[in-house]
């Protein structure tokens, strides 16, 4: 069977491009979260 | 690193120090071919194309309405737990419209106005937006049920099965009265925002219900007039491709006349004020005009416009800025009857 073809260098450097912004996009997003959650359960407990 | 464990993390399988020419498409899921011929990732999306998936401009008038509601509602809630409940509001839209983009991928490809969508574009797997958007539903009512409060928590997850399977998935494809019915999910928002705050439902939120919800035909039966074509193509009964132009713009002017009334409501129910009755009247006025240009728009003999459905464009933009303006004036009138 023959060898999968295989991205040219351009082609290759834009995927890693845009997987780091997809990675970065994860990083904030769940630093983000956790920045909600804490707030969440400090105002929960506030008001116990 | 095992070409299976890659392949079931497509997100990590890059990150390996493999000289740029190893990336073998076979690491990364299925293929399709680029531009230049040659096979790439189905994934090469950015974030950009995730961002696109939740409809970000059908979520801005959701989350602005879901505002007004938690806004105009009886009651304080913490701030923190109102941006929560707004963040959840938001994400559950964008989850919808996730979901709706993958179960109306094949749609989306034929109509000139939606195949550069990620999917039909070829640029996020149908799978993936899928898994993208039953995650992010789930999440939203989770977080809303435990950080606000449980019917929150439910209406929100009423209006994302509704949205998902009454209107996509039952109503879309089968009936010129699919936005008719299906416009009830995007009426929930104020319902959803509300009840964050008093942890009920009311006759004023179902009132704000009912506005979006008369208002939601006019406002999509103007779209379909201008994307007639692009809905007969892939279709979908619209009403302009099931019973024409003429008929569609008769049904337009029709709901106009029940909705502007009833946006009188809220002040004649003595829940708002001066503000909001003369925004009200301002902007039904304005709304009726809209819609009688629509109504007397150049036609031929078939009712097919003649000036390129430009009344329609005009009337479909309207709408979206007269709800705006009317859940802003509401919002307004309660700041100043409660002094501020």
């Amino acid at each position: 069977m023959a060898d999968p073809p295989r991205m040219t260098d351009a082609e290759a450097a834009e995927f890693r491009r845009r997987q780091k912004g997809r990675n970065i996009a994860m990083l904030l997003v769940l630093l983000g979260l956790s920045a909600l959650f804490f707030a969440i359960t400090i105002v929960k407990l506030m008001h116990r | 690193m095992d070409t299976n464990v890659a392949a079931g993390l497509p997100l990590l399988a890059g990150a390996a120090a493999n000289p740029v020419s190893d990336i073998s498409p076979s690491l990364h899921g299925p293929d399709r071919v680029s531009s230049s011929g040659r096979s790439v990732p189905y994934h090469d999306s950015d974030v950009r194309d995730w961002i696109a998936l939740l409809k970000p401009r059908v979520m801005s008038l959701v989350v602005f309405s879901g505002l007004v509601g938690l806004l105009v509602a009886p009651g304080h809630l913490h701030p923190v737990l109102a941006f929560t409940a707004v963040l959840c509001i938001a994400i559950a839209a964008g989850a919808c419209g996730a979901i709706n983009m993958w179960y109306d991928r094949d749609i989306d490809a034929i109509m000139r106005r939606t195949r550069d969508r990620p999917i039909p574009a070829g640029r996020i797997e149908p799978g993936a937006a899928l898994g993208y958007g039953i995650t992010l539903a789930i999440g939203s009512v989770l977080v809303m049920g435990l950080a606000v409060n449980a019917v929150a928590a439910g209406v929100l997850a009423s209006s994302i099965g509704f949205y998902v399977f009454v209107y996509t998935m039952w109503l879309k494809r089968r009936t010129p009265q699919n936005i008719v019915i299906g416009g009830a999910a995007g009426a929930f928002p104020p319902v959803i925002g509300w009840a964050a705050v008093t942890g009920s439902v009311s006759l004023i939120p179902i009132v704000l219900f009912a506005i979006i919800f008369i208002w939601t035909p006019p406002h999509f039966w103007s779209l379909a007039l201008f994307a007639n074509d692009d809905y007969r193509r892939a279709k979908v009964p619209m009403l302009p491709v099931v019973a024409g132009a003429r008929e569609t713009r008769r049904q337009i002017v029709l709901y106009s006349l029940v909705l502007v009334p009833l946006t009188m409501v809220p002040w004649l129910l003595g829940f708002s004020g001066p503000v909001y009755a003369v925004a009200a009247a301002v902007l039904g006025l304005g709304f009726l005009v809209s819609v009688w240009r629509v109504a007397t728009d150049r036609q031929d003999a078939t009712g097919v416009s003649l000036t390129n459905d430009a009344p329609a464009r005009a009337a479909f933009k309207f709408s979206i800025i007269y709800l705006f303006v009317l859940f802003a004036a509401l919002a307004i009138d309660q700041f100043v009857g409660r002094g501020g």
